[in-house]
């Protein structure tokens, strides 16, 4: 961004781009190879996994891993659960981050200011902390073993919120007035004009959400009993808990479980990339 | 200033003059008072979530606590019992440590990665940075328990890529699994490669709002890249760093996917951290009562954990 004039480099620029572009690719490997090798490993038939000299490729390569993982597991299930899942958290979370947001944004009353602190408060103090009463709750409610009991809590996230506050933030209220004067109900207004403006805090929203709650651990292990409903994670970490643990389908049960995400992320990159998702918390 | 004083100084003068006029500023607030039903139907979700899964656990789990509640059954009030308990158990106390040291580990090494990483995303002078963008950008795609799985196999005691590599180069193998010290580097390796995507989106962001004039006028002045990144960009990017060290913080602190992952805290229950001893506790052994204790002591150390970073931010900004 500095260097915008085009004068010919100075001999001081050179070494800086040599050094830059060297230390970055260094960053590169070190945060790809982790990847690579795994994935390289998981086209190994198993008896290859563990005999020395290690290669970086197979020498017979094979998708039995793979094969394997998706039949002795219940894995399309988990596969359509996880989905279930993530595509109704997200969507949900979106509906009320963005109606949260919103008013934060452009109403003023006493107790509006209040519940700011209050969602501010859950980024603090989560799920995690309150894991067992939480769990109660949920159970009293009757939601235990279900998947709502997956998606309902997670509902509510503070960065969400806050994002979508932030982006109203910046809408001018001359927009708002402008719509009131033309007899525009608030939610209306909200509707029909607010809530298409933000579409690039959606569509990273989504990304975001749909990350959160594909990778989710913890709490759908909690609250989830019955193995028709288990998610991916609970059923990559039931391979990695197994007394013998068999690498060839863990592998392969892995790299499946994350294909989904890499997939929505080479979409939706830009939108990722640019988000503003600190502005939200700077206050 | 000159906002509040404009309303003021307008104010009186039409009153005084028509009759009429004051009451457009009286309708507008009028107005204003009626904008309750649309915000209370637009907060109304995120309101009841909130009541339901923060207000109402948080509260039954401070009652709990004070019981030697099972999760069935009756709730005997065993008043500070539990707490008493907690702070002579040699088991709590091991995972309190052990969870404050892998903070201590984590949080730094995340730091100087994610703003590393994102200084050289958006520096003119780093080439290649579509691919760089999307390999930094991997480990955030990879849910904790596949970066455990991933970091187990690479760091395999008999099996592993990192002693396979080390015994050819004449090293012996490196106990990454038996030793509980080494098994919790790895964890703490493997955390700041899952935490660097996350953190380095934030400094993007923040790097990006440096306004370009001020690195313009100190190269005029003669400054080097060092002292430029030192004068200019660190303070410019001060309110995010500490949301980046908050976050991280906080985050590190309720680790639990990941070690359960690469290593179930081992050996045997040396790097369990406390919302594992919380796990183990409540759902595990039935302790709900415990469990809940555990929870508040976990709850306040994260509470004064914010509270001091407040503090000390509007320390700096005053």
């Amino acid at each position: 961004m500095a260097a915008r004039a085009k004068r010919p480099a100075a001999p001081g620029e050179l070494t800086k781009k040599f050094w830059a572009t060297a230390v970055m690719w260094l960053l590169v490997a070190v945060y790809g190879v982790p990847v690579l090798w795994f994935l390289l490993s998981s086209f190994k038939p198993a008896g290859e996994l563990f005999s020395y000299p290690l290669t970086l490729f197979s020498k017979h390569p094979t998708i039995k891993g793979y094969t394997q993982a998706w039949t002795s597991f219940d894995f399309a299930q988990y596969f359509l659960n996880t989905l279930i899942v993530a595509v109704a958290a997200t969507a949900l979370t979106i509906v009320a981050s963005a109606m949260c947001g919103y008013a934060l944004a452009k109403y003023n009353n006493w107790w509006i200011r209040a519940f700011t602190v209050c969602i501010l408060a859950t980024t603090m103090l989560p799920g995690e902390v309150i894991l067992s009463p939480l769990f109660l709750v949920v159970r009293d409610l009757g939601m235990y073993n279900s998947i709502a009991a997956v998606v309902v809590p997670s509902v509510i996230t503070a960065t969400g919120t806050f994002m979508f506050r932030q982006f109203f933030l910046s809408v001018p209220n001359d927009l708002l007035e402008a719509a009131r004067i033309d007899g525009s109900g608030e939610l209306s207004t909200f509707l029909r004009i607010m809530l298409p403006l933000s579409r690039p805090i959606i569509m990273t929203l989504a990304v975001f959400s749909f990350q959160w709650r594909w990778n989710d651990y913890i709490w759908p292990l909690i609250v989830l009993n019955d193995p028709n409903k288990f998610t991916l994670q609970i059923g990559v970490a039931s391979i990695v808990g197994a007394e013998n643990v068999n690498w060839s389908v863990l592998l392969g049960a892995s790299v499946l479980s994350m294909v989904p995400l890499v997939v929505i992320y080479l979409v939706f990159q830009k939108y990722v990339m640019n988000a503003d998702i600190n502005a939200g918390l700077k206050d | 200033m000159v906002d509040s004083i404009r309303p003021t100084a307008s104010e009186p003068s039409p009153e005084v003059r028509r009759g009429p006029e004051p009451v457009r500023p009286r309708q507008r607030n009028g107005r204003r008072k009626r904008y309750t039903g649309a915000p209370l139907v637009l907060i109304s979700i995120n309101l009841l979530l909130f009541v339901t899964f923060f207000v109402w656990p948080a509260i039954t789990g401070l009652m709990y606590s004070f019981t030697s509640y099972t999760g069935v059954g009756p709730a005997p009030w065993v008043g500070l019992d539990n707490y008493q308990r907690l702070l002579q158990d040699d088991a709590f106390y091991a995972a309190l440590i052990r969870t404050l040291v892998y903070t201590a580990g984590v949080v730094p090494l995340t730091i100087v990665l994610s703003l590393g990483t994102a200084v050289l995303l958006t520096s003119p002078y780093a080439k290649g940075k579509t691919i760089a963008r999307i390999v930094f950008f991997l480990p955030w795609l990879i849910s904790p328990i596949i970066a455990g799985v991933i970091w187990r196999w690479l760091f395999g005691e008999n099996f592993g890529l990192v002693n396979y590599l080390i015994t050819s180069l004449g090293g012996k193998e490196v106990a990454w699994q038996s030793n509980g010290n080494l098994s919790l580097i790895v964890v703490i390796i493997a955390a700041a490669w899952g935490g660097t995507a996350f953190n380095m989106l934030l400094f993007v962001a923040a790097l990006k709002n440096v306004p370009t004039a001020y690195y313009e006028a100190a190269s005029l002045d003669g400054a080097g890249s060092w002292a430029k990144f030192r004068r200019i960009t660190l303070p410019a990017i001060a309110p995010t760093t500490f949301i980046v060290v908050l976050l991280s913080i906080l985050h590190s602190m309720k680790e639990y996917a990941l070690i359960k992952a690469i290593n179930d805290g081992g050996p045997g229950s040396t790097n369990n951290l406390l919302v594992q001893y919380i796990y183990t506790k409540g759902f595990e052994r039935a302790q709900i009562g415990y469990a809940s204790a555990a929870s508040f002591v976990l709850m306040l150390i994260l509470m004064i954990v914010a509270i001091i970073q407040l503090v000390m931010n509007r320390r700096k900004e005053s």
